[in-house]
Order: C-alpha cells, then sequence, then structure tokens
C-alpha cells in the first residue's frame, strides 16, 4: 500500500522518522560511549570518543554495586515471579477464557479494577505488616507482591491464547476419558505454551526493572536487587559517571540483547497485553 | 471444580492487594506513626489536607502531567505510526527502536538523563553552557522540574503508543484508504478522515490510560528529584511515599492515597464500561 504518490512526501517522512530515530538512540548512545571513559574527559565533553577505553570502569561498576550478589537477587526473583505468575495465571486465564463458572464476569471486572489501583493504595499496610511479619528483606515475599501486581496482565493476554483454542479439542479428550485435569495439563497448556513464554519473558523484565517494590522491600544489603543497588550507587556512593555508565550498561545489555532477538514476543506481547487488558 | 483453580491467583491478590486497601482506606480516618496505636480522628486527615500548600501543589503537579501525556506522547505516536505507514519500508526497524527505552529500567534512564544530559557538569547542558549558551539545570529550577522530569518520561513512553498506534492503523480497512486516495485526498486529510476515525477506539482507550497512569507517576519524580526543588515537582504518589516512610504520618499518607484512588476511580468506570463491550462481543 502506498499512501502517497509525492516523492517530496516521501523524502520528508523518513526524514522526521530518522530524526525521532536519533532522539530515542542518544541517550543510549550516550551511556555506551562514557561508560568507557575516565571521569575527567567526560567532564570535559560527555560527546568524545574516548581517549582511553577504560574497561576497568565494568570491574568497578561490578564490585561498587555488588552485582556479584544484586544480579543473583534480581535473577532469583524475577525467576520466582515468573513461575508464580505463569502457574497462577494460567489455571485463572483457562477459567475465564472458558467461562467455566458462573462468575467469569465479576473475576474479570475484579482483576481488571486491581491494574488501575495506585501501589500507594496497599503499599502502606503492607508494608508495616510485612515487617511485623518479618517479610521485609524476604525475596520470597516480594515476588508474592509482583505476582499480585503482574497477574491481571498476565492473564487477559494469556486469556487470548487460551480463546484460540478450538473447543472441540477439549472435547474430544474429554469424550476420551481424560479428566478435567488432565484436559488443562495435558491439552490446554502445551498449546498455549507460546503465550505462556511470551508472559514470562514479559514478567521477567518487568521484575528485574522494577523499582519502587524493590527499594521498599529489600533494603539489606546483601538482598537488594541490582536496579536498586545501582541506584544507591548512583545516588551517594559515587560521582564517576563513567563507573555509573558502566553499571547502567552491565544491567541494560542482557535486557536489549533478548528484546531485539525477541522483538516480536515482548512488543506484542507488551502492546497487546495493555490494550486488550 | 474449576472454582479450585481461580484459589491461587485470588488468594494471592486478596492478601496482597485487596485486604491492604481497606486497610488503607480505615487508616486515613486514622493517626498512625507505623508501630504504636493507631488513633482515631475522623476526617481530619482529609481536612488538613485541604489546606495543605504541598498537596494542592501536588495535585496541581498530576493535572499538568496528565495534560502533557494526553497530548504530546499521543501526537508524536499517532504522527510517527502514521509516517511508518506512509514509509512503509522500514518500519519494522524504526518501530523496534521507538519501542527500545520501554525495556530500560526506569532508575537507569532518569540516571542518564540525570548525569549525561541534564547536568551542568558532566551533561550536554553543561557542554553546551561552556560553549557560551548558558543552559541551566531544569531538575534544579523549580519552574521547570517537573518539565525536566516529563521530557525523560516522554522519551521512555511515546514509542510504546506509536508501536500500539501503528498496530491499529494496519487494521484499518485497505478499501478506505484505497478509496480515498483515488478521491486524490491529501496526507493530512486520509489521516483526518480516514486514519484517525479508523483507529479511534485505541485512541480513547490510550487517553483513558493515560490519565490512569498520570496519576501514578512516581519512579522518575522520586529517582530525579524527589519533589523538589521547594517541592514543585511533588505528585501525589510521591507526596503519600514520603509522608508515610519519612515522616512516618501513615494516616495522612493513606488519605492521599484514597484521593489518588478516587481519581483513579472516575476513569475506571469508563474503563471498565469499554471493557465490558468487548467482552460481551
Amino acid at each position: 500500500m502506498r499512501l502517497i504518490e509525492s516523492r517530496t512526501t516521501f523524502v520528508l517522512t523518513y526524514a522526521a522518522l530518522a530524526i525521532l530515530l536519533l532522539i530515542t538512540l542518544f541517550p543510549i548512545a550516550l551511556l555506551v560511549l562514557n561508560s568507557l571513559k575516565p571521569a575527567t574527559q567526560i567532564v570535559q565533553n560527555p560527546l568524545a570518543w574516548p581517549e582511553v577505553y577504560r574497561w576497568d570502569n565494568f570491574v568497578r561498576a561490578w564490585a561498587d554495586a555488588r552485582f556479584g550478589t544484586t544480579m543473583l537477587n534480581s535473577a532469583l526473583l524475577a525467576a520466582l515471579t515468573i513461575v508464580l505468575v505463569c502457574s497462577t495465571g494460567s489455571l485463572t486465564a483457562y477459567v475465564l477464557a472458558r467461562r467455566k463458572i458462573k462468575s467469569w464476569k465479576i473475576v474479570t471486572f475484579y482483576l481488571l479494577a486491581t491494574t488501575t489501583a495506585p501501589i500507594q493504595l496497599f503499599l502502606f499496610p503492607l508494608y508495616f505488616g510485612f515487617a511485623k511479619l518479618g517479610l521485609i528483606n524476604n525475596v520470597f515475599a516480594v515476588s508474592l507482591i509482583y505476582t499480585a501486581i503482574y497477574s491481571p496482565f498476565a492473564i487477559m493476554l494469556l486469556r487470548t491464547y487460551f480463546l484460540a483454542v478450538p473447543k472441540e479439542l477439549e472435547e474430544a479428550a474429554l469424550i476420551d476419558g481424560a479428566t478435567h485435569w488432565q484436559v488443562f495439563s495435558k491439552v490446554m497448556l502445551p498449546i498455549v505454551s507460546p503465550g505462556i513464554l511470551t508472559v514470562a519473558l514479559i514478567i521477567g523484565l518487568y521484575s528485574w526493572n522494577e523499582f519502587l517494590i524493590a527499594t521498599t522491600f529489600l533494603q539489606r544489603t546483601d538482598r537488594l536487587t541490582a536496579v536498586v543497588s545501582f541506584f544507591l550507587l548512583s545516588g551517594q556512593y559515587t560521582s564517576d559517571w563513567g563507573e555509573i555508565m558502566a553499571a547502567a550498561l552491565i544491567i541494560v545489555l542482557p535486557v536489549i540483547v533478548l528484546f531485539i532477538a525477541l522483538q516480536r514476543r515482548f512488543i506484542e506481547g507488551m502492546a497487546g497485553g495493555s490494550v486488550k487488558g | 471444580m474449576h472454582r479450585l483453580y481461580l484459589v491461587p491467583t485470588l488468594l494471592i491478590n486478596v492478601v496482597i492487594i485487596f485486604i491492604p486497601a481497606v486497610l488503607t482506606i480505615a487508616l486515613a480516618f486514622y493517626r498512625w506513626d507505623g508501630i504504636g496505636m493507631p488513633v482515631f480522628i475522623g476526617l481530619a486527615n482529609f481536612r488538613q489536607l485541604l489546606t495543605d500548600r504541598v498537596f494542592w501543589m501536588a495535585l496541581g503537579n498530576n493535572v499538568i502531567w496528565t495534560a502533557i501525556f494526553l497530548t504530546v506522547p499521543i501526537a508524536m505516536g499517532l504522527l510517527a505510526a502514521t509516517m511508518m505507514l506512509v514509509a512503509r519500508r522500514g518500519s519494522a526497524f524504526f518501530q523496534v527502536v521507538y519501542f527500545l527505552p520501554m525495556v530500560i529500567a526506569t532508575a537507569i534512564t532518569a540516571r542518564v538523563w540525570q548525569g549525561m544530559i541534564y547536568s551542568p557538569l558532566t551533561g550536554i547542558a553543561g557542554l553546551v553552557t561552556r560553549a557560551g549558551f548558558p543552559v541551566p539545570n531544569p531538575l534544579t529550577q523549580p519552574s521547570t522540574a517537573l518539565y525536566g522530569i516529563a521530557v525523560v518520561d516522554l522519551w521512555h513512553w511515546w514509542g510504546f503508543l506509536c508501536v500500539i498506534f501503528f498496530a491499529a492503523l494496519r487494521q484499518v480497512p485497505q478499501e478506505q484508504i484505497e478509496a480515498a486516495r483515488i478521491e486524490g485526498a491529501s496526507f493530512w486529510q486520509m489521516l483526518r478522515y480516514v486514519l484517525l476515525p479508523g483507529i479511534r477506539p485505541t485512541i480513547t482507550l490510550m487517553m483513558i490510560m493515560t490519565i490512569i497512569w498520570s496519576f501514578l507517576v512516581f519512579d522518575f519524580v522520586y529517582i530525579l528529584t524527589q519533589g523538589g526543588p521547594a517541592f514543585s515537582s511533588e505528585v501525589l504518589s510521591t507526596l503519600a511515599y514520603r509522608s508515610a516512610f519519612y515522616d512516618l504520618a501513615v494516616g495522612k499518607a493513606a488519605a492521599v492515597a484514597v484521593v489518588i484512588s478516587l481519581f483513579g476511580l472516575a476513569t475506571t468506570a469508563v474503563y471498565i464500561r469499554l471493557q465490558a463491550k468487548e467482552f460481551d462481543q
């Protein structure tokens, strides 16, 4: 499809798109460029090419942000959240998609409503309650919070995958003598596994990047997530922006590589999930 | 039997969100420091908010924020999405790059803008100043702090809208576009009379979500300015957070949270009605 024939419009369009491209890439380029520079050169000119490549920025960033520990915490937190969201979410999504219960509408609306609730509406009693129960600095407790927050989104996305499975498949399995549980676990789950993978990726990304809950509930030095540890490093520990950008790149690089490799999954999942629910 | 399948989701949801939310609403009528016994004080928290200058400033900032995000990123997203439709070649590539900021952690985006762009010492602003064109750091001026933060969030956010609008635009029936083209419609006429009406449901939904999200904005404000200088960039969510964890005025924080939720509730009502239509199909 060509909307417009005129060559000028065509050139102008590409020019505008390219400008937007530069605006998007400019801060990311600054991040990468300055992660390799000594602090003294950044002060002179953040745009200049590194005079010397300071690879030791990464070594110092890794040590000062305790990435050995904090990355592990982040990975554990993301893994727990993924498992919890995918297991509980697929059960719920199946029931809601197939309208297995009479109250499916109420449950759906309730879940949609919680996606629009501000975190502050439940944060304070939750924090003081967790404090009383000794659950502050507990990674599993935080993954439960993430699960509650991200589940509605995951359920709405998974629901569309369950809806796409033909009903006859389910009926055939039941006639062959499968139990309801077998229908769900042996027939439905394998078919919607691409959907579960998409949800896992996006939930993993969200919990890896999350800030507000992590900074509130995981405060002990050995329990920080990578992002919070980066936040503390850049806020109070150092003013060496070479080191700070190196720390940023360490956290962002795996995410960007994964995003580019699996772009369609990420984009369809994130954009589709929020449009449809 | 199938009812049991819902138990894990609902149990986690009720324990983490529902019960604490009810407690927050109750706490809004108490004075509590988070440690001792809460003292019932009726509407006093809300009455104090009414005379609190910072509260009104925060509320005003949320309204400004909503106005900015209802216009600028939606216009940018729509324009870029339409241009991608015109350009066609390379649209997959543009889409991925525009979406990229969405997958970068807010804490990192905030620090990159703070140190590499806004900083008078290590940023582009400093470089331009040293070249003889003084650029003040927007984050340290009360009159510009909120806008300085908004620019960072815009950079992070607009590409997401662009991708959503682009996906919607591709669903506009081919025949309509062809017909308009044969009639000799210009680019702007095409946009105004064919494309925009074609994706109106998506635009409406995104505007509703924008209003809801604008009252929840927290990360960038908290990381970039903590609501300062002199509360000039305070928003309701940072005010609530600070009240609870720094001033230990949990009752006041709960009251602010209730106010945020009331704004959300009105919008959510509209949102759920729209969703209901989709589910009934």
